[in-house]
């Protein structure tokens, strides 16, 4: 039963994402819908990380439950270059980039929950299975807010 | 008649009445000094213009200026009642600084100028960033106090001539969020409630809506109900002792920022009581199970943590709304402008459909505005929206506009919702927008963060273009001002919150070379030589009446029809609620009667936005969840304000109106008795914490937040603990400063954060930190109002009054015609 290592990799997947939007964030402060919800985003992420640690336990997984938390050091710094960079042209394509990012990151993410569901209707463990239910809507979310964003941004963007 | 000082008595004498009888009609009036009714030449038809109620009233002119107002008795909505900015405000209009000619910016000043020159200036660049860039470079920023006619013909010319996306009113700041709320729940705006509703009403719940401030005709109509027999029960949420708290049943005061979490502890406990209609939500509504179970962990007990409400009083307040047999629901600021702003409001409407209680006497929502003319913005397109409430993802809609436009659909922009006012000034700010037309209202004062915002409106690549009628602290940054006619000087329709359409003529002249806003845009059209396909003008009207027929034909079948409306059906009697066409000459009272709904895929106007996020919920997804055109019930958890309080920043800072004056005061500072009730700024803070922090009334105090400070003067209240309060009506224009703070500031926007409601893209005005301190001992009393929510704890030495020259008249009077209602 590969079960454990497919939480391992979920795990992993989420607290980069939960990275990924709290990178996005900070780097761009001056867009302030970003900056905003890409932190409320993120503590999707990191609760979902919370969860896969717990019931991580049960296949022999030490996950850490914290992972996916502020990244901290460089922040500052990157809030900073946001303001500074905030009225050049080229900053926004950068925006782009990240948004595409978080896109693609949650679409993993997804298709992560998608495989546990599956095994864990395989198996019918339903502790497992309603976790996927309780999270895998909330990462579609996030991903339809990533590629809402590249919609709404894109066009301005590339014709200004 | 009597004659009565309404500065001190807002709300005049009461006129009791019973459930299911007619309002008693009064008439209000007033007139300058020394002139009597029967010396007035002539009485012209309109409405206010100073607040969203939409009262009726006439213009008395004499000797071709405008000598006061008088309510109108048939009509509907105020039964000849007016509010006190309606009785004063009126004088602003001859105010001797009205903007007279077109200015342009020469050398770094403002000049005088004539009209060839400026619009020929204005021209010239809009043609320059076409071929530079496209129309991504133009951005139009409008108001929610023109015309209907105004706005269609902006919104044309804007979204159909140039195709730009780049189009939003100042109600993005005060109404976005009635709109996406009810497009949340009924997939379509238009307000399904109506003031007849509260003849009715056996209860009545307003939620963040200081309704004898922000509508004192329809608190009239309240506090008759409350005077007369078997009176409706009042719930109230507000942080500040407004008067409606006052005569509540039961007040909660939730901690700014918890709406979500309070209204989700009131659905728990209606749900966990089985106080809901099942049999309507099986026939009418989809989501129900999702809301029971999202609301499960909102018991009384948690959302008293969350809120720092009693658990009992949420009980109380449950059980009211679980019991009430005809329960009208209002919302205003307090939700709208707050964190969480759609969710919560949205959760509102929740309660009354699963209660049933939609589509019958004294069974509404009123998700209220705050601008007179509000409605018509986010109707004809000023807002950003396509017209007509048509749908910019649903391909047909799209289509069938450009039908009417006759222009080619690729032409209209719909690949992304329209941008925002916030989005707008990020664009100018990353300077991809360059060219931004300000059209009736007063961004340097009224957006959040100011320090910002004057930083991006004062940027010399940007070509800022401001129609008004004063020299606002935005014209002063202006590179061309154009002197527009206001109110009584043009003429033009608009709809109140419960969709009533009122004529409003012109009695005078506008002063100088000031022109009508719907010239101007006519004219801007003509000098662009903006085309339809077929090479005939785009813009196919040349005034008010035939710009109302074309935005006729624009509303045929949808909505908001106003087909069967003309100027003459709108002349003499009372203003008429859309829809009105063929099946329904006499216009609408209520919308959904039988549960039947606009939000059927291929009509609705809006497929929604995610509660959360913001992201537009896809065709596909909503034609999954709501195949067959019934209430939405969207559920959502609370989520924690972006700013909350700190060490450095204890208290949670809200800003808002006071009833004396309207927005920036661009008129009620020009009015004396209404300038004179409200002279100056002030922070009210409660009666503990001033105790604490030795503040007592009338020092001065340093308000600081994040952003940015001001000084205002203390006034000790009854608001919650751990608030304080700032009105947002005060900028520069009449303090040396000009357009910005040229010592401390005073403006409530220096302090409030950047941040916007993800769904409805409304900023958060009332979720900020800040911290107080006191500068210097009082030398009097704060000059704040003391009838209203800034009511003083205790005595202070005044009581906010009028004089001499504020004497209005007050007149009870049998209905002459059966009431058109």
């Amino acid at each position: 039963m590969k079960i454990g290592l497919a939480l391992k990799e979920l795990h992993r997947s989420e607290e980069e994402l939960a990275h990924e939007l709290l990178r996005i964030s900070d780097r761009h402060k001056v867009d302030h819908e970003i900056f905003h919800l890409a932190k409320d985003l993120a503590r999707w992420s990191q609760q979902h990380v919370r969860a896969i640690a717990e019931i991580g336990r049960r296949y022999d997984q030490e996950l850490d439950p914290a992972a996916g938390s502020e990244p901290g050091a460089v922040k500052a710094m990157l809030e900073k270059s946001s303001e500074l960079t905030g009225r050049r042209g080229p900053a926004a394509l950068l925006l782009l980039r990240d948004l595409r990012e978080v896109y693609t990151q949650a679409a993993g993410v997804s298709v992560d929950w998608e495989l546990l569901a599956q095994a864990a209707q395989g198996i019918k463990h339903t502790d497992l299975l309603e976790l996927a239910e309780r999270c895998h809507p909330e990462t579609l979310r996030q991903m339809r807010w990533a590629n809402a964003k590249l919609k709404e941004s894109a066009t301005q963007i590339l014709v200004s | 008649m009597v004659s009565k000082d309404r500065i001190a008595e807002p709300w005049g004498a009461r006129s009791p009445y019973g459930p299911g009888d007619e309002w008693p009609t009064r008439v209000d009036s007033y007139l300058a000094d020394g002139i009597s009714q029967d010396e007035v030449d002539r009485w012209v038809q309109t409405a206010s213009i100073l607040h969203s109620n939409g009262d009726a009233l006439d213009i008395a002119v004499k000797d071709e200026r405008i000598v006061g107002v008088r309510g109108r008795a048939t009509d509907r909505v105020n039964h000849g009642r007016l509010g006190v900015k309606d009785l004063y405000g009126w004088q602003a209009n001859a105010s001797p600084d009205r903007l007279t000619v077109p200015l342009i910016r020469e050398g770094g000043r403002l000049v005088e100028t004539d009209w060839d020159t400026a619009m020929g200036r204005i021209v010239e660049r809009t043609k320059t960033l076409l071929a530079e860039q496209g129309p991504s470079a133009v951005g139009f920023y409008t108001t929610g106090q023109l015309f209907a006619e105004e706005y269609y013909t902006l919104g044309t010319l804007a979204h159909g001539g140039l195709g730009t996306n780049h189009v939003d009113g100042n109600t993005r700041l005060c109404t976005a969020t009635a709109a996406a709320a009810l497009k949340e729940s009924f997939a379509c705006d238009g307000q399904p409630g109506s003031y007849t509703d509260i003849d009715h009403a056996d209860v009545i719940a307003l939620y963040g809506h200081n309704v004898a401030e922000t509508q004192s005709v329809l608190w009239m109509r309240m506090l008759d109900r409350l005077a007369g027999p078997n009176p409706p029960k009042i719930i109230c949420v507000d942080p500040r002792p407004t008067e409606v708290a006052r005569h509540a049943t039961v007040h909660l005061a939730p901690l700014p920022g918890t709406n979500v979490a309070l209204m989700n502890g009131l659905l728990h406990e209606i749900i966990a009581n089985g106080w809901v209609d099942h049999s309507y939500i099986e026939a009418h509504a989809v989501g129900y199970e999702e809301l029971a179970e999202r609301v499960k962990e909102y018991s009384p007990d948690v959302v008293a943590t969350i809120c720092d409400v009693p658990a009992a009083q949420i009980r109380e307040a449950a059980s009211i709304l679980g019991h009430a047999e005809r329960l009208l629901s209002t919302v205003l600021q307090g939700f709208y402008q707050s964190n969480q702003a759609t969710a919560a409001a949205v959760q509102v409407n929740n309660v009354n459909i699963i209660r049933g209680m939609l589509g019958k006497p004294g069974c509404g929502i009123l998700q209220m505005n705050g601008q007179p003319t509000a409605q018509n913005t986010r109707e004809c397109g000023g807002d950003g929206d396509l017209p007509a409430f048509r749908n910019w993802s649903n391909d047909e809609h799209v289509k069938d506009l450009a039908r009417v436009w006759n222009v080619d659909p690729m032409q209209i922009p719909h690949y992304s919702p329209p941008t925002h006012v916030m989005q707008m000034m990020r664009y100018a700010e990353d300077g991809s927008i360059r060219m931004l037309w300000v059209s009736g209202t007063n961004p340097a004062v009224s957006l959040p963060e100011l320090r910002r915002v004057r930083s991006i409106l004062e940027q010399e690549r940007l070509f800022l273009v401001v129609q008004d009628i004063f020299l606002s602290e935005t014209a002063a940054l202006a590179d061309v001002v154009l002197p527009a006619a206001t109110w009584g000087e043009k003429t033009g329709t608009f709809t109140n919150v419960d969709r009533t359409v009122h004529l409003s003529e012109k009695a005078v002249e506008p002063p100088g070379q000031a022109r009508a806003d719907l010239d101007i845009f006519i004219d801007y059209a003509q000098r662009l030589g903006l085309k339809d396909k077929d090479g005939g003008p785009l813009i196919k009207w040349h005034d008010a009446e035939s710009a109302f027929e074309a935005w006729k034909e624009c509303s045929r079948g949808r909505p908001c029809d106003y087909t069967g409306i003309t100027y003459d059906k709108l002349r003499g009697g009372s203003g008429i609620q859309w829809p009105c066409n063929e099946e329904n000459p006499e216009g609408t009272e209520r919308l959904y009667e039988g549960g039947n709904f606009w939000s059927s895929p291929e009509y609705c106007e809006s497929y929604g936005r995610d509660l959360v996020t913001g992201a537009p919920v896809e065709p596909t997804e909503y034609k999954a969840l709501n195949p067959t055109g019934k209430a939405i019930l969207r559920a959502a958890g609370y989520l924690p304000p972006h700013e909350m309080v700190s060490e450095d920043y204890p208290f949670m800072l809200i800003t808002g109106r006071t009833l004396y004056h309207f927005h920036t005061r661009t008129k009620t500072a020009r009015a004396p008795q209404l300038q004179a009730a409200a002279p100056e700024v002030w922070v009210e803070v409660a009666e503990d914490d001033a105790d604490a922090a030795g503040i007592a009334e009338g020092d001065l105090l340093r308000v600081s937040s994040p952003r940015g400070s001001i000084q205002a003067k203390a006034r000790i209240t009854g608001i919650r603990t751990g608030v304080v309060f700032v009105p947002f009506h005060y900028g520069y224009w009449d303090t040396d400063g000009s357009h910005g703070p040229d010592d401390a500031g005073r403006a409530a926007n220096e302090l409030t954060i950047t941040d916007w409601d993800a769904c409805s893209k409304q900023p958060i005005f009332k979720t900020a930190a800040a911290r107080i301190e006191r500068v210097r001992a009082a030398d009097g009393p704060a000059p704040a109002p003391t009838n209203t929510a800034s009511a003083p704890a205790s005595a202070v030495g005044f009581t906010t009054h009028g004089g001499a020259d504020a004497g209005a008249g007050e007149e009870p009077q049998e209905r002459a015609t059966e009431a058109t209602r």
